[in-house]
């Protein structure tokens, strides 16, 4: 079956209940659960890396310490325990696999699963026509394979793990990592920094247009296990690159923690384009379980008329802690945020953005969509930050909430801080509750409730759905739809 | 086709419907007519099957099966059709997505498979086309921005898509100028056959020129007070509620 297709199917014989959460049986070769200094060595020699990057986490580590856990956000938790945390996990296979032939077949059929077009065949097979799709897959901690890889090459695209990258781009890596996330930048990216186990590294040279879509998917599967995974993004003077993330992770009753660090860079006339659907696991109806998921996404819009474009479809994890952002430091760069977030049973959110305008010239686009059910909480947090040197900036805010319960809330926390005077900010708010003339209407052309929710909702998201790449979106459209299943009253 | 029998409705507690009984045979076209309040709308929801709207005694028989059983969306795959008197707008949904959700929706229900997306256009058009609409409708939002005529002819379409054994009408000739009231009635018309039934609701005789009942129903209080053919409404019209009944 053609890779869309199958995605697509999976994902529509999804049945109430959170679809992927089923675990993988798999030899994991771990490190002694909690942190310290010896857990970092442990977790730098396991990825034989070289000691400036172990001197890099050792570095981060002392610094986090010293740092206390953020508390502003509209969330609620227990304290997390960070020495019951195994920080890192692998499956046990002494080398890397050189072939997809050689990965274990245990996870290739988890993939599959998930509808992952890992199979390059398969991929080439399934999008005709269509852009293709490269995966870069995190299983745990551990980029599993790469595919795609040779074609990218070719064009002078460097797609894979970023613990390869460390080992065989040292210097792009020393000039970039951490640049625009700096290491104590916050608690959990101190934490990431620190433990990162693996993630995706990607340059684009100048002048090139990546000739396919990028994907990472990553997954949490062993137990008590915290997935820190790095991303790092350069896009060289006149490059462009589309970059797909999905997440899942299997049911679990206890909470897993999940803290990421995502930086991309543009350099003059580049543009990045990062989608992400996240589904980790949202917990059980009575908020049993789930992802804790505190993530630093940042992009820095270094040269002048680069753009970066942040779409977000959040439908899982228990708590949500999360605002990609953007440094518009070139003149007329652009930064947009385009946000879904989806909340139900007991799960929180706390999303949104920042917008630092220190160029001339720079403007940004906010669309955030939140949708509250059960008793979730949703809450939108944005900044918009015009610089005194800033002149002619634009920025267009646009904040909708959706309450399809009664028991829910919908937050909105827009800060604006404007230092020039030259500046135009817009900002529009609204706050409805799904209406019961809605629902009986689309139940009086033969809709059940919960497709009527669907629609509705779907409806509700237009604005930034239509931002995804094709593939993304029809799973993206059905995963509203699956998260909010129950959720009228 | 359907058999209402001593129905009592109440809607927030309050009886709005008490007591009414009323038969539809296939082939035949009904109209209700009455005052603002007369409980005209409660019932057309009630045999939607809208929530809360609850019916506290009597009976609902469709096609000698308890109408009462079923969930709205249930009741449209078993041919019930309910045309709004207000149209509901649907942000971010198009038309066409929406229309054909439902005609798949109600395929489905009845053991057919999903209709293509090639095969669905070509029926829409033909159907919108007959209407006399802007085939620009199909793809804006579900009646956002629809003009009152609009919506109703939108209603229609979307009638005729499903093609429902029992078309329920609520009002669909109010806000109609006359040339859009003669595109709405030439659909109601197309719609009626032996084995189709008609339950028009309405506040004046105006609509009852274009489509011809076979038996006109004066509803005042939540009840059917008095029942005859065409010449009922027509009297109506001439004398006024309070003098015909």
């Amino acid at each position: 079956m053609a890779a869309t297709a199958k995605t697509k199917q999976q994902v529509e014989d999804m049945s109430g209940d959170y679809k992927y959460g089923f675990s993988t049986d798999v030899d994991m070769d771990m490190a002694p659960k909690g942190l310290s200094e010896d857990v970092i060595r442990f977790i730098s020699a396991k990825k034989d890396e070289p000691s400036w990057m172990l001197d890099w986490r050792l570095k981060a580590y002392r610094a986090w310490l010293k740092m206390e856990e953020p508390n502003w956000a509209k969330l609620n938790y227990p304290k997390i325990d960070y020495n019951d945390i195994y920080f890192y996990a692998a499956p046990k296979s002494q080398n890397k696999p050189k072939s997809l032939d050689e990965v274990d077949p245990e996870i290739l059929r988890m993939y599959e699963k998930l509808g992952i077009p890992l199979r390059e065949q398969e991929v080439l097979a399934g999008v005709e026509g269509a852009a293709k799709v490269a995966v870069d897959a995190v299983f745990d901690s551990v980029s599993v394979a790469t595919t795609f890889r040779e074609e990218l090459s070719k064009a002078g695209v460097i797609f894979m793990s970023i613990s390869e990258a460390v080992k065989e781009y040292p210097d792009l890596v020393k000039k970039y990592l951490g640049t625009v996330v700096p290491q104590r930048d916050n608690y959990f990216a101190a934490l990431n920094c620190a433990v990162y186990t693996d993630g995706t590294f990607v340059y684009i040279p100048k002048g090139v247009r990546c000739p396919m879509e990028l994907s990472t998917y990553f997954r949490i599967n062993t137990e008590n296990t915290g997935q820190f995974e790095r991303t790092l993004i350069i896009a060289e003077e006149g490059s462009y690159v589309s970059y797909l993330e999905g997440c899942t992770a299997p049911m679990r009753d206890e909470n897993q923690l999940h803290a990421a660090v995502v930086e991309l860079i543009t350099l003059e006339n580049a543009e990045i384009k990062y989608s992400t659907v996240q589904n980790w696991y949202p917990g059980d109806k009575d908020g049993k379980g789930g992802i804790y998921n505190f993530v630093t996404k940042r992009a820095l819009l270094k040269g002048d008329n680069s753009k970066v474009s942040w779409t977000q479809v959040e439908t899982g994890s228990a708590v949500t802690w999360k605002y990609p952002s953007c440094i518009l430091a070139g003149d007329n760069s652009v930064g947009e945020f385009y946000s879904v977030a989806v909340t139900n049973n007991y799960q929180q959110a706390d999303t949104g953005t920042k917008m630092i305008h220190m160029g001339k010239n720079t403007s940004s686009t906010i669309i955030s969509k939140g949708i509250s059910a059960g008793k979730s909480h949703n809450t939108y947090r944005g900044l918009v930050k015009v610089l005194s040197g800033a002149d002619n900036v634009r920025n267009y805010t646009q904040c909708d909430s959706l309450l399809v319960s009664s028991t829910s809330g919908a937050h909105t926390v827009p800060y604006i801080e404007v230092r020039n005077p030259s500046a135009q900010i817009e900002h529009e708010a609204t706050t409805s509750k799904i209406s019961d003339d809605q629902l009986f209407y689309c139940r009086a052309r033969g809709l059940d409730e919960e497709e009527a929710v669907a629609m509705i909702v779907n409806g509700f998201c237009k604005e930034v759905m239509q931002h995804l790449p094709m593939e993304f979106a029809v799973e993206a459209q059905k995963l509203l739809g699956i998260s909010l299943e129950g959720s009228v009253g | 086709m359907l058999k209402i029998k001593d129905l009592h409705v109440q809607v927030g507690g309050t009886e709005i419907i008490k007591g009414l009984t009323l038969e539809i045979k296939p082939g035949e076209t009904h109209a209700i007519m009455g005052l603002n309040g007369a409980g005209k709308s409660t019932l057309a929801n009630t045999i939607a099957g809208r929530d809360d709207y609850t019916v506290t005694e009597g009976t609902i028989t469709y096609q000698g099966k308890n109408l009462l059983d079923f969930e709205p969306h249930e009741r449209v795959g078993e041919g019930i059709f309910l045309g709004f008197q207000y149209p509901v707008e649907i942000p971010g949904v198009s038309n066409l997505n929406f229309m054909r959700t439902a005609l798949n929706g109600v395929r489905k229900y009845n053991g057919l498979e999903a209709m293509t997306a090639a095969d669905f256009m070509k029926l829409v058009r033909a159907k919108a086309k007959a209407l006399d609409m802007n085939p620009d409708m199909l793809k804006r939002f579900v009646n956002v921005g629809f003009s009152g005529g609009e919506k109703k002819r939108n209603e229609m379409l979307q009638m005729a898509l499903l093609d429902p054994k029992l078309a329920v009408l609520d009002e669909t000739d109010s806000g109609l100028d006359i040339d859009a009231l003669r595109i709405v009635s030439e659909g109601i018309n197309a719609q009626r056959r032996d084995d189709t039934s008609i339950l028009l609701i309405t506040h004046y005789q105006r609509l009852l020129d274009y489509v011809q009942p076979d038996f006109v129903h004066i509803m005042i209080d939540g009840k059917i007070v008095k029942s005859g053919g065409k010449e009922l409404a027509i009297e109506l019209e001439e004398k006024g509620y309070a003098s015909v009944v």
